[in-house]
């Protein structure tokens, strides 16, 4: 928008572009002081507290089996929870904008739910249905497919709380696109795989990844939901946030925050990796048009 | 959207042609139904059904003294005076940053925007771990806090500034799409007629955006009151005085009390669902207000 105006009036643009609106410095001092006291001071603290360790320590720390045993666990049940929730969200996402069955309104509002629900009662109520007594736990187990208290229970909780991601992603540029390149690609004698896959597809790819990545993201991080069915047993179905809250209760600070800028670091670079596919998502649906 | 087609076939026909072209046949259809509905049985709907009925296994009595019972009501005031508090700092913070962020240009933009994100990007338990390196009994300021025999680590402040850390982004990042769409030709409108910059805040900046407003409120609220994992880590857990609903229900189900920790869980539950609700009702509100856009339906 602002690329707009300033194409519009060159001369404008030479020192400042004008603005009369008042309270620019105010509002933005504001932000700043805010995002400084409650997010930049706190969060620099867990990597100056790192500094108290010379590097060998922190890598020891941060290499420990018990500690590389948590992050295959946390970083392999995100990855399988994300790739989970990429193809049911697609799903999910399609037969929601293009089919009509009854109750569809409920059902797409309840998509949001794993938003909504506290991470803790999502736990308990996963770690209810899928222990050995539960609903489905006790159709499972027979199979000898043992859910509660092992690492696959920890891909439940994961694929729970991503859930809303993908399909969130997917939904609207799914409902923006234009009927007019299937009908084009229908006319030209592809059938309806095909033209999924070749025209469809590729237009949902970065909505696609893009929250393919935000649940993966999220799953990393996630805590509340997973303790309760993982079982937590050491360099088995322990994740990395609780090895962060182990440390912390054995008044090992510097250990935990450690592990916690490990993780910090890993983040930032989701972080950074979600802005760009995003600008890259809403620049290729810009041209697109 | 008809094309060509219709004036060259018969009605029908072309109907036929058009459905086969740009739809599957209905047993397809009805399969990816059956298989998303089953999915999302399995994740969404029977975890929560399966939450209410575990709470009233045994009897509505016992339910609800599950609820009146002191530690329960202490801790579901504890979890919303912490949500009140942190709900209203996080609005007026989202306010200013969009005021700045939409109607401004300025350097460094776009870091300011990814900073505001950065709180979703940490882990709860880092969000509970940063509060103790800093207020701490080994912390920056933990000496000076004994001294003045202030307790912020093991006490509702603690839990405060956690929730208001997870909480941080929501409003924010609901205002600054919908201000920067808005322009503000309305608000330098304002300016031309006489009104003062908060009058323009108030009656035209803010009605503008009330329901993207509103919509980040409730997001909020929810995550504030449903926050687990950073308030765990800064609350120590101390029964009526410490305990949130959440931590609540982690005591009762790790004493066996699993009927009573359903019992509270229902309560957050149902918070979930209205949230979810007023969710739907917005977005419906806003798709409303906003447009005649036609939605891309088929048949």
């Amino acid at each position: 928008m602002t690329q707009v105006i300033t194409a519009n009036h060159p001369p404008l643009r030479k020192r400042k572009q004008k603005n009369v609106l008042p309270g620019f410095n105010l509002s933005l001092g504001y932000t700043i002081l805010y995002l400084s006291l409650i997010v930049l001071i706190p969060l620099s603290a867990a990597f100056i507290k790192t500094t108290e360790l010379s590097f060998a320590e922190f890598w020891e720390t941060v290499t420990t089996p018990r500690v590389v045993a948590s992050y295959q666990l946390t970083f392999g049940a995100s990855l399988i929870g994300a790739g989970i929730n990429a193809v049911f969200g697609l799903l999910t996402a399609w037969v929601l904008v293009r089919y009509s069955f009854p109750g569809k309104k409920i059902v797409d509002a309840l998509v949001d739910l794993p938003f909504a629900l506290p991470t803790a009662v999502a736990g308990i109520a996963l770690t209810a249905i899928f222990a050995g007594n539960g609903w489905l736990g006790s159709w499972l187990e027979p199979l000898g497919i043992k859910v509660a208290f092992t690492p696959l229970g920890v891909v439940v909780a994961l694929t729970f709380i991503g859930l809303p991601f993908v399909v969130r992603t997917v939904q609207p540029v799914l409902e923006d696109l234009e009927a007019e390149a299937e009908e084009a690609a229908a006319s030209l004698g592809a059938n309806r795989w095909q033209t999924f896959s070749r025209v469809i597809l590729p237009a949902l790819y970065p909505a696609l990844l893009t929250g393919f990545a935000l649940a993966f993201a999220r799953a990393v991080g996630e805590y509340g939901s997973v303790i309760f069915i993982a079982g937590n047993m050491p360099m088995v179905s322990e994740i990395t946030p609780l090895i962060i809250i182990t440390k912390l209760e054995q008044y090992d600070y510097a250990g935990a925050t450690a592990v916690a800028v490990v993780m910090l670091v890993i983040s930032f670079a989701l972080l950074l990796a979600i802005n760009g596919l995003q600008w890259w998502s809403s620049r290729r649906n810009g041209s697109a048009r | 959207m008809s094309s060509i087609a219709v004036s060259q076939y018969s009605n029908y026909q072309s109907r036929v042609a058009h459905n086969r072209a740009t739809s599957e046949p209905a047993w397809i259809r009805w399969t990816l139904i059956g298989i998303t509905l089953a999915f999302l049985s399995v994740f969404l709907f029977i975890p929560l059904a399966a939450v209410f009925t575990e709470a009233l296994r045994k009897g509505v009595e016992t339910y609800f003294a599950a609820l009146v019972e002191p530690d329960a009501v202490a801790a579901i005031k504890l979890t919303l005076l912490a949500a009140a508090i942190a709900v209203p700092l996080n609005l007026v913070f989202g306010v200013a940053a969009a005021w700045a962020i939409a109607k401004f240009e300025f350097k460094g933009k776009s870091i300011l925007i990814t900073l505001i994100d950065l709180p979703f990007a940490v882990s709860p338990v880092i969000a509970g771990l940063i509060y103790v390196l800093v207020f701490g009994l080994q912390g920056w300021f933990g000496a000076w806090l004994i001294e003045n025999d202030y307790k912020v680590i093991f006490a509702v402040p603690g839990i405060v500034l956690a929730t208001i850390f997870v909480t941080f982004p929501f409003v924010a990042r609901e205002l600054i799409p919908l201000m920067q769409a808005q322009g503000k030709e309305e608000e330098e409108a304002g300016l031309v007629l006489g009104a003062s910059g908060w009058q323009i805040l108030w009656r035209i900046t803010l009605p503008n955006v009330k329901w993207g407003l509103l919509y980040g409120v409730i997001l909020t609220n929810a995550r504030a009151m449903g926050e687990f994992g950073a308030v765990s880590v800064v609350s120590g857990h101390i029964r009526g005085l410490t305990n949130t609903m959440p931590l609540h229900v982690e005591i009762l189900y790790n004493e066996y009390n699993y009927a009573a920790a359903f019992a509270v869980a229902s309560l957050l539950a149902f918070l979930a669902l209205v949230t979810v609700a007023l969710k739907s009702f917005i977005e419906w509100k806003i798709e409303r207000d906003a447009s005649n856009e036609e939605k891309l339906s088929e048949q």
